[in-house]
């Protein structure tokens, strides 16, 4: 990045640490910082979409879509992550590609399955080979949105389908007394005092979330910790700026990071749990502000 | 807007992808990234390595345009089957077991010993001691049987880790990985034995792609045949390495 980078065998001390640290390596981990964070930030409405029609499924008086919520947040709750999120993925992406390989090329006779091989024609491939790199990234990128979305967002549905449930009968009782029918009974009195039961669990999973981040690697994203580990690992003379294990100081620095993002989260709660209180009846925000956070 | 932008680029992208299809044919590469030096990560972010050059002139020869991908050494076979890349180049040995699942080229590097490296001056009891190797490695498979004590790992780097801070009496892995690393060691390290595990390197490809498999036999044929092979593994490897 700086001209006095040219040889960096030759340097010492600050200078060589300052070239060492813009290496295009470590643009690369500085970078990942904001993967993740955009992982954080789509990951979490979509989850909490999910959730809600999770929740609004299973409560439906219909009952098909009741079975369907309650399946969906009983199976995602019940499969570990890490099986999870090592089967989700390519189940989508397979899923994908056998779809676009059945609209793109019906002229293929061949069987998709091929013993141990997924092939479909070169067409349906999601993206294609001849794509740019970071097509590919940015697919894998999605892919772990959904995948981590699908998870994160069954969690959140039975918090949601619990907040539901905490608002106290007699305000549905008093809105149907004043003949309000279930779609405004819905919006107008259920939905807006939810929240304040949903929050301490909400921010619970949104705690999880930010720690879970590291399971990207799994799906392919290089994230921060996949940088850090690699950047920290003892790197012999085969590399420009040879150095022992590192990991540690890489390690601290991630720890900081996550420390960082708890906090200012932990803040923003906060605010939304006294912002979630304002003009609500005193039984539910005395429960419920007794567990934010904690 | 943005994402308008962005569909919309997409799209002549892909539009270009398809009517350039009968040009060159994209090849992506599958390797590990972290076994220098046969492939590892350099410090502008690329892949680099033995196989890096190897790989990029056997593309040129078969008139294929490379990409080349990162993966996990854990499922960089489950990943090749399923199709998201096409080739694994990843100092991978050809063992009967493997080639039960995918298809191997033939070797562009000869078979060479597997080293036991250890903490300078101590006796290590390579069969009855507790040795470290990368999980699903030929070596690991070796430990396994030898009646030591297997600690598995998901990465090269956290054998020599496991060494050094006593988790493990040894490390078995390829004596090309190990060399430099006890070269560099400042004496710390010392190779206290070693082994011939295995076969030749050679190339993973998917059982269903005989084309590609046929393009690259031919492509390291040429290169065997004409030394640029042989130059490649000095220059890697050092004088001593074992050519063709």
């Amino acid at each position: 990045m700086f001209e006095f980078c040219v040889e960096p065998s030759q340097l010492q001390g600050l200078t060589w640490l300052s070239c060492y640290l813009t290496t295009g390596k470590h643009m690369a981990f500085y970078t990942s910082f904001g993967t993740v964070l955009l992982l954080l930030a789509l990951t979490a409405p979509t989850a909490l979409l999910f959730g809600f029609c999770g929740a609004v499924a299973s409560r439906s008086a219909i009952a098909p879509l009741r079975w369907i919520g309650r399946t969906y947040v009983a199976m995602v709750r019940g499969v570990p992550d890490i099986v999870f999120f090592l089967f989700v993925p390519i189940a989508l992406d397979q899923g994908f590609e056998y779809i676009r390989h059945m609209a793109l090329c019906p002229e293929v006779t061949e069987p998709i399955r091929r013993g141990n091989d997924f092939v479909v024609c070169t067409a349906a491939k999601l993206p294609l080979n001849a794509d740019p790199q970071w097509m590919h990234e940015t697919y894998g990128f999605l892919l772990a949105v959904l995948s981590f979305a699908i998870v994160f967002g069954a969690f959140a549905g039975n918090t949601l389908r619990g907040a539901f449930e905490a608002v106290p009968k007699a305000q549905i009782e008093t809105a149907q007394a004043y003949g309000m029918t279930s779609r405004q009974l819905f919006w107008r009195i259920l939905l807006p005092q939810m929240w304040i039961y949903a929050l301490p669990g909400l921010s619970n999973l949104w705690a999880i979330l930010t720690k879970a981040t590291p399971l990207l690697f799994l799906l392919g994203v290089e994230d921060i910790v996949y940088w850090a580990r690699e950047l920290g690992s003892m790197k012999t003379s085969a590399f420009s700026y040879p150095h022992p294990n590192w990991q540690l100081w890489y390690f601290l620095g991630l720890l900081v990071f996550y420390l960082l993002l708890t906090w200012v989260s932990d803040r923003a709660f906060a605010r939304l749990m006294a912002r979630f209180n304002l003009g609500q009846g005193r039984t539910g925000s005395d429960t419920a502000a007794a567990g934010v956070g904690r | 807007m943005k994402s308008l932008i962005k569909g919309t680029v997409a799209g002549m992208i892909v539009s270009v992808a398809l009517s350039g299809m009968a040009m060159a044919q994209t090849i992506r590469m599958g390797t590990e990234g972290a076994y220098p030096p046969y492939n590892f990560i350099n410090d502008a972010g690329q892949v680099d390595g033995f196989e890096r050059e190897v790989g990029d002139e056997l593309c040129k020869r078969a008139g294929l345009t490379c990409e080349w991908v990162t993966n996990e050494w854990d499922s960089i076979i489950p990943n090749l089957v399923s199709g998201n890349y096409d080739t694994i180049i990843a100092g991978m040995s050809i063992t009967a077991e493997r080639d039960k699942v995918i298809d191997f080229t033939q070797d562009y590097y000869p078979a060479s010993p597997s080293f036991f490296v250890a903490m300078s001056g101590q006796s290590v009891d390579l069969k009855g001691g507790v040795i470290a190797a990368q999980a699903a490695t030929i070596q690991a498979g070796f430990v396994a049987e030898s009646g030591a004590t297997l600690v598995e790992f998901a990465t090269p780097d956290e054998t020599i880790q496991a060494v050094r801070n006593g988790e493990a009496d040894a490390v078995l892995a390829d004596s090309d990985f190990l060399a430099p690393i006890v070269a560099e060691s400042n004496g710390e390290l010392e190779v206290v034995g070693q082994e011939r595990i295995g076969g030749g390197i050679g190339m993973g490809i998917r059982e269903s792609d005989g084309d590609l498999k046929a393009k690259m036999d031919k492509a390291i044929g040429s290169m065997k045949a004409d030394g640029t092979l042989n130059t490649m593994i000095k220059k890697w490897f050092g004088d001593d390495a074992a050519t063709f």
